[in-house]
């Protein structure tokens, strides 16, 4: 056993307690599966809540202004008050909209929003579920992401809607080839697709010092991927109004809002896991390290956000496939021949 | 073998970038515009004929709601027509102010430009500058006449007040900060990547087309034709003020872009200038109480910060205009939208309608 730390120390002492009370170890373990559950939950849940009210503040940071400081010290309880507003809210359905794609496209964005955090490496052994293909996992759970939101499109029965949601397909799509291709540069040199594994190999040299460009075309996709600005396309504000979203109000846009920032988080994470060396750093314990540098990749696609200007839809496209995947590419190739030339050597 | 169709999509009345209640009927094949109709009137409020009921001195406020974010150019515009009209000889201390504050104005006016171009862009961190920078010059006009956007400032015979000692220490120091402010606006989005991708080569408009359709102002003088009524017919003292007319070469949203920015620079000149020579005395003509000018027409015109806007007034000898005409810059530089905008995408339909800077309570008078 290895030294316990943070929160895998939280988990034993949760198993021991249910140790005394359930009279079969199956069940303890069900029940400490349903806690994990309740606690990626939990955690996601509460980082929507925290993540927006940053979001506010390191804009108002960013523009100079103060942000939300009324409610609660500091403006701390604004995203809580949002939220009781937004669950309080008349739940309006369009005329003629597709009723169950309608219902369906905010909880099918948020259900692989949510399952991609089972393979999340917060801490050394603090991981759900150390899939031996975790990476590859998170990969094809993002991509259901895009079918969500052109079924929002379609089924909100209106035009900008529609727009949006052909939009979204187009750019996830395009955007998930280099994305897919810029990881597999850290799957070569780490061996495995395993987060721990992954995590564990970048106990001396993070990834990004190996892999600058495949961070680059990483952070570039992943933005893309998350439809935050430059590529925000999607809800495309001055354009489309909110594309898929226009027409979804109280939780069920919430939903969507909730997905976002789950999915914001996720993004990070994975770049932290791959590039940044996850939860490898001195002193401080693994968990600490970990959301350190979460919230700088957070801050970092914030910062994009509030200052880049909306890419146009063909130059997004052009920008993808005759840019990006190029990149990825040769990132491939010439980490392969490094690896080679490396081993040779040695 | 595929069959498609084009579909229409009212872009506003209700719409975040559509500057106003302005409509647009987009005829669009996928993101792809076949046309672009400007359908106006949601903000229509019959202010030439309000003017036929109202003497010449009750209708300066309501040049203030015209164009509402240089409405000094506005007043200035009026008054000058009927001082045209009665021959009224303002003080000089009261031209150099008109000068100043139109000035002013336009820097403010195209400080909106820009941070409304930016946020329809997506860059909302634009927009919030843009208002920063302009809240100073507001607090000048502040000072000067109390208000903040509806000054009616300027008046029949000069200037309705002097300005308040403050206000020259305060202007100094507005226009030493001026340059830096628009250096780093220039770094933050001159220099951005994306949007002169987003603007470099869209919404093009040769400077013929621009003639023909009577376009004015940056958007015709970004299309290279030199043509800015301060220089061609100057109006008050403009005749005694250094400055040059920034041209565009090719007529693309980039083009309407850089000569607002580059305009801002020599409304600065323009101010720092008048400052230097503005005389003292008084800044009010004596006129007479009620203004009853000549049976006749008279036309006169200035350059606003969205083009040129000429007043055009018949009298019939009376208290009240017998009939009242505004040529609006906005109104007439927006019939180039559709196209302009045709076989452009969505997104440059914002680009487009953001730098020709229609703004709609100039549109809809």
């Amino acid at each position: 056993m290895q030294e316990i730390t943070g929160l895998f120390k939280i988990a034993e002492i949760l198993r021991d307690i249910l140790g005394r009370f359930l009279p079969n170890p199956q069940l303890v373990d069900i029940c400490m599966s349903l806690i994990n559950i309740g606690a990626i939950f939990t955690i996601i849940s509460l980082t929507a809540v925290v993540l927006v009210y940053t979001e506010r503040k390191v804009s108002a940071f960013m523009q100079r202004r103060s942000g939300p400081n009324r409610v609660g010290p500091g403006g701390t309880l604004q995203s809580v008050a949002d939220m009781i507003k937004l669950m309080a809210k008349e739940d309006i359905m369009p005329a003629g909209a597709d009723k169950w794609m309608w219902i369906l496209a905010p909880m099918l964005l948020f259900i692989p929003a949510a399952a991609v955090f089972v393979v999340f490496p917060f801490d050394n052994k603090a991981i759900f579920a150390d899939l031996n293909i975790g990476i590859f996992y998170f990969i094809a759970m993002s991509s259901q992401s895009v079918l969500p939101f052109l079924m929002a499109g379609w089924a909100s029965n209106n035009k900008y809607s529609l727009v949006g949601g052909m939009r979204t397909v187009a750019q996830m799509l395009s955007y998930e080839v280099p994305m897919v291709l810029s990881i597999l540069g850290i799957v070569m040199l780490a061996g495995s697709m395993r987060m721990s594994t992954i995590v564990a190999a970048q106990q001396h040299t993070w990834f990004i010092v190996l892999q600058p460009i495949a961070f680059v075309v990483y952070v570039i996709t992943a933005t893309a991927e998350i439809n935050r600005a430059p590529f925000d396309l999607v809800e495309g504000e001055s354009e489309i109004v909110a594309g898929p979203f226009t027409e979804y109000t109280g939780m069920r846009w919430a939903l969507f809002f909730l997905a976002e920032y789950a999915n914001l988080l996720a993004v990070s994470v994975i770049a932290t896991t791959l590039f940044l060396g996850g939860w490898n750093g001195p002193w401080l314990p693994g968990w600490v390290w970990f959301f350190l540098k979460v919230g700088g990749m957070i801050f970092l696609f914030m910062w994009f956000r509030w200052t880049f200007p909306r890419l146009r839809i063909d130059q997004l496209m052009s920008f993808g496939w005759k840019v990006l995947l190029p990149l990825a590419l040769l990132n491939i190739i010439v980490t392969g021949i490094g690896m080679y030339i490396y081993e040779f050597f040695s | 073998m595929l069959k498609t169709e084009t579909f229409t999509l009212n872009m506003g009345p209700q719409h975040p970038s559509t500057h106003g209640v302005l409509q647009v009927v987009l005829e669009l094949d996928g993101e792809t515009v076949v046309q672009a109709i400007p359908n106006m009137g949601y903000l229509h409020r019959g202010i030439e004929k309000l003017a036929e009921s109202r003497t010449y001195a009750q209708f300066i406020p309501y040049t203030d709601r015209l164009d509402y974010v240089s409405s000094m150019g506005n007043n200035l515009g009026y008054c000058q027509t009927v001082e045209k009209m009665i021959g009224i000889k303002v003080p000089e201390r009261a031209e150099y102010l008109r000068i100043i504050m139109t000035e002013l104005n336009r820097i403010a006016s195209h400080l909106i430009f820009m941070g409304s171009l930016a946020i329809d862009l997506g860059a909302s961190t634009g927009m919030m500058f843009g208002f920063r920078s302009r809240e100073r010059i507001l607090d000048l006009f502040d000072m000067a006449c109390g208000a903040r956007q509806t000054y009616t400032y300027i008046r029949f015979g000069g200037v309705s007040a002097d300005i308040p000692s403050e206000f020259i220490p305060a202007l100094q120091r507005f226009l030493a900060d001026f340059p830096a402010m628009l250096d780093e606006y220039h770094r933050l989005l001159t220099g951005n990547e994306i949007l002169y991708h987003r603007l470099k080569n869209t919404g093009l408009i040769s400077g013929q087309r621009a003639l023909e359709i009577g376009l004015t102002g940056p958007a015709l003088r970004a299309s290279g034709v030199d043509y800015d009524i301060r220089k061609v017919e100057p109006y008050g003292i403009y005749d005694r003020f250094d400055f040059s007319v920034p041209l565009g070469q090719v007529g693309d949203c980039w083009d309407r872009y850089i000569v607002r920015m580059e305009e801002m620079k020599q409304s600065a000149s323009i101010v720092t200038q008048a400052l230097e020579q503005m005389p003292e005395g008084t800044v009010m003509a004596t006129i007479p109480k009620v203004l009853k000018p000549p049976a006749g027409e008279v036309y006169h015109s200035i350059e606003n910060p969205r083009g040129e806007l000429g007043f055009y007034i018949v009298s019939d000898g009376g208290t009240n205009p017998y009939r009242l005409h505004v040529r609006r810059p906005s109104f007439i530089n927006l019939q180039v939208l559709n196209e302009t905008c045709q076989g452009l995408l969505i997104g440059d339909v914002v680009a487009v309608l953001a730098t020709l800077d229609s703004l709609m309570g100039e549109v809809d008078c």
